[in-house]
């Protein structure tokens, strides 16, 4: 298998890093090495965060380079520009259409910036920029904290791993009464991709 | 078995399966999750010590007493815990005792940023590195077997990227060293630290350094991986990971054991390379020590000593330094424009926000900001500050903490300020886990040397920081047992403080008079401002809903700095999915146009 290199980002409190252990542990149960890390400042909700996810058949280093992510999948808008940088030429980005204004955007003091500037921001590294509705599906759903697994449904045709691994890895991570809930919203993601061509 | 585990939690297994039989610590990013996963285990006893310092002398006593013992903290609790960890190496240890300590490079979560590395040298005791998960679950067993075979302390140093990172573990199914029973041995000369004794102790850790040198030459964690002889390169932790894929071609001296160094293994595997250098992070620690074999070395040239190292500024090091050609470098890919930043913020519902809105109203902070002419100077009040979720209150809105130092320095600071005779009052504010683990003492001196301040205890109930964790004043064990709790009023009124108040930390009117009334008393004052952490909120219910025919946008409740409240275009909103509603309530009390209610809605429990 060639490497794949994967940016997870969002808001703190959003469960990008489950989602992020969920894939490492999808990976080990695929056959392949992963290496996985977090960024994250210091407080527990609101801030930026960052999960690096590596596979392949052996991963050195937890961290990627600049500009060599294949797949960004990014839970929140501003974090999907803030992160782009470090997309390769032509890799995918996985957009979550939600806005979460930072405290600098509500005291006025920044602005946060309009849809057209964060596509931009994607398009000078790839074309292939796919916005889904995850906020809206998992609130559909009567959870919104269902949204980390619905963008994982949507990764998920991406990655080498069969559908029973994803669903197994995501059912061992969760208690008994959020699975049900939480498997759908994996099955929305998947589903959510099946129309789309990038 | 395969499991994918993060460096914490594969040292704690390590721990476990090779026989540790007490665990001690105290929280602290990168290192909580070490105790917090060996503490699941019910056949070790881990305890959550009050500081680093207690947690070493315990993990001593317990070693002393035939049980191999693990304590481990982050880079500055090895700065609380230096004088036990010092103590140790003179006496030895009689049965395994690994210390552990987990440096911050890129200072995440951390006061300064400093290389613990010196430590094991300034300590004379060995110090091995793991590079990945696995490593540093295969390492523990090593740094038992070391620290019994030498009769030292053993220090494992980690990094926040080795510890917060999860890669793929190989583990054995079951406990491969059985724990011993305890029993101690009585000699003084060893263990009674006596002018007398230490100086018979002295050379005898001097002989020990000689072994273990001669022992670090053929030590299994220490490793030649060839590839071309152009460039040898000598790495550790993960500055190796980064290294190896920097330089696919060169060949490697990897370092599992970091002190003492294995000397006659770097000559050779120098004498076999074009050109060597060292990869490694902060300061030049293993280039001084190679260098100071005689050996001609390179490294802290082109890679820098500030901040944590990734693949990328070792590619530009090793450019600018001629190491890779220009055809294998890739460009820089082109950052992105300025947006808007996310710094950390309180949560949504802090039991902290409320006074610090308070303090912040009191000493005209966010007045004194807007104003073109007036400055801070201006301000009535000092507020010294101290290490915890708070510490964020210095960011705007807020903006009102003035100095964090490290744990416990806010209450000496403050009286520092009142003793060299500033003429305003001064505040210290300080946590309930940071209180117990080093303010007590300030208080102590406080009262003693009469001083005046008004001292703030922000008693969340938890460590929250570092991930909630407990601690004397929660009355749970770091296992989960209910015992005795230490109660914060009844322990500052025994050390002699007269005015102790316990405020809701929710009721801003309370908060201001019983601020106002303590900053009047001459006397040194107490304020206990308690409400539960919000991320530990068992269930949430009806959010706050701002009236728009009533806001006039006058923006005070935006001063909170709660992330909740949000300005859309031209109006204000409060998400409903962020606020945890009934449990805060302090926009509801602030509005001056009553503009903010309470929106009835069914529970919602949290996972």
């Amino acid at each position: 298998m060639k490497k794949i290199d994967l940016f997870i980002t969002g808001v703190g409190g959003q469960g990008n890093i489950l989602a992020s252990d969920i894939i490492g542990e999808a990976a080990i149960k695929a056959g392949y090495d992963v290496k996985k890390t977090d960024t994250l400042g210091m407080a527990q909700r609101g801030g930026s965060v960052v999960s690096n996810v590596r596979i392949a058949e052996h991963v050195y280093s937890p961290l990627i380079k600049e500009g060599d992510v294949d797949i960004l999948l990014a839970f929140e808008k501003l974090e999907a520009a803030r992160w782009a940088y470090f997309l390769r030429n032509s890799g995918l980005a996985i957009v979550n259409d939600q806005s979460l204004p930072p405290l600098s955007v509500s005291t006025g003091t920044e602005q946060y910036p309009s849809d057209d500037k964060i596509i931009g921001i994607l398009k000078r590294r790839t074309d292939r920029v796919c916005f889904v509705e995850g906020t809206r599906q998992a609130r559909e759903l009567g959870n919104i904290r269902t949204l980390n697994m619905f963008m994982l449904g949507c990764l998920s045709p991406f990655l080498p791993f069969k559908v029973n691994i994803w669903k197994d890895s995501i059912a061992e991570r969760l208690p008994p009464n959020l699975r049900d809930i939480n498997l759908t919203a994996f099955e929305r993601g998947r589903k959510e991709m099946r129309n789309v061509h990038v | 078995m395969i499991k994918l585990l993060s460096g914490n939690e594969a040292l704690a297994l390590g721990a476990y399966h090779a026989g540790v039989g007490v665990a001690t610590a105290y929280p602290g990013t990168p290192s909580s999750e070490i105790l917090e996963s060996i503490a699941r285990f019910d056949d070790v006893y881990a305890e959550w010590s009050t500081n680093e310092k207690v947690a070493m002398e315990v993990a001593m006593g317990a070693a002393y007493a035939g049980i191999r013992s693990m304590v481990s903290m982050k880079q500055v609790g090895l700065n609380v815990a230096s004088d036990p960890f010092m103590a140790a190496s003179t006496t030895g240890v009689n049965t395994g005792l690994v210390v552990v300590c987990a440096g911050d490079p890129g200072i995440h979560s951390s006061q300064n940023e400093q290389d613990d590395r010196y430590y094991a040298k300034l300590a004379k005791v060995p110090m091995l590195e793991p590079s990945d998960s696995q490593e540093a679950y295969d390492l523990m067993a090593h740094a038992f077997d070391i620290s019994e075979r030498f009769d030292t302390p053993v220090m494992v140093y980690t990094t926040t990227r080795i510890s917060h990172s999860k890669s793929v573990v190989r583990v054995n199914n079951e406990r491969v060293v059985p724990v011993n029973q305890p029993k101690f041995e009585y000699d003084v000369q060893k263990y009674a630290m006596l002018p007398v004794f230490a100086r018979i102790r002295h050379p005898l850790v001097e002989e020990r350094l000689v072994k273990l040198a001669a022992y670090a030459e053929n030590c299994p964690l220490n490793q030649v991986i060839w590839g071309k002889r152009h460039l040898g390169i000598v790495a550790s932790g993960v500055a190796y990971q980064y290294a190896r894929e920097v330089f696919p071609q060169a060949s490697f001296l990897k370092l599992g054991m970091t002190h003492p160094l294995p000397k006659n293994l770097i000559h050779s595997f120098a004498e076999e390379v074009d050109r060597l250098i060292v990869i490694e992070e902060l300061d030049p620690f293993l280039q001084e020590n190679i260098q100071a074999m005689g050996v001609e070395v390179g490294g802290k040239e082109f890679i820098p000593r500030v901040g944590e190292l990734n693949p990328n500024i070792i590619e530009e090091g090793a450019r600018s330094a001629g190491l890779i050609t220009e055809a294998s470098f890739k460009e820089k890919v082109e950052t992105t424009p300025e947006l808007p930043r996310r710094p950390p913020v309180l949560c949504p519902g802090c039991p902290h926000t409320g006074i610090f809105f308070v303090l912040s109203s009191i000493g005209q902070r966010s007045r004194l900001a807007k104003s073109k002419d007036r400055t801070l100077n201006e301000s009535p009040l000092i507020v010294t500050g101290d290490i915890g979720c708070y510490t964020l209150a210095t960011y705007p809105p807020l903006s009102t903490i003035d100095t964090t130092a490290c744990m416990g320095a806010s209450i000496g600071q403050a009286l520092g300020m009142e003793k060299a005779g500033i003429d305003k009052k001064v505040v210290a504010v300080i946590g309930d886990s940071t209180f117990m683990h080093s303010g007590i003492t300030g208080v102590v001196n406080g009262i003693y040397n009469e001083g005046q301040i008004t001292i703030i205890i922000l008693d969340n109930g938890t460590t929250a920081m570092t991930g909630h964790q407990d601690h004397p004043g929660t009355g749970v064990s770091a296992q989960g047992k209910e015992t005795q709790k230490v109660e914060l009023e009844s322990l500052v009124r025994g050390i002699g403080v007269n005015d102790v108040k316990v405020v809701d930390a929710f009721n801003i009117k309370a908060l201001r008079s019983n601020l106002r009334n303590s900053l009047d008393n001459p006397e040194l004052s107490v304020i206990i401002v308690r409400g539960a952490c919000s991320v530990r909120l068992p269930t949430r219910s009806n959010p706050g809903v701002i009236d728009m025919e009533r806001c006039n946008l006058c923006g005070v409740c935006l001063m909170l700095g709660c992330s909740a409240i949000q300005k859309e275009d031209e109006r204000l909103i409060i998400d409903p999915a962020l606020c945890v509603g009934d449990a805060c309530t302090i926009c509801q009390q602030l509005c001056p146009r009553q503009a903010i209610t309470s929106q009835v809605t069914t529970t919602v429990e949290e996972a």
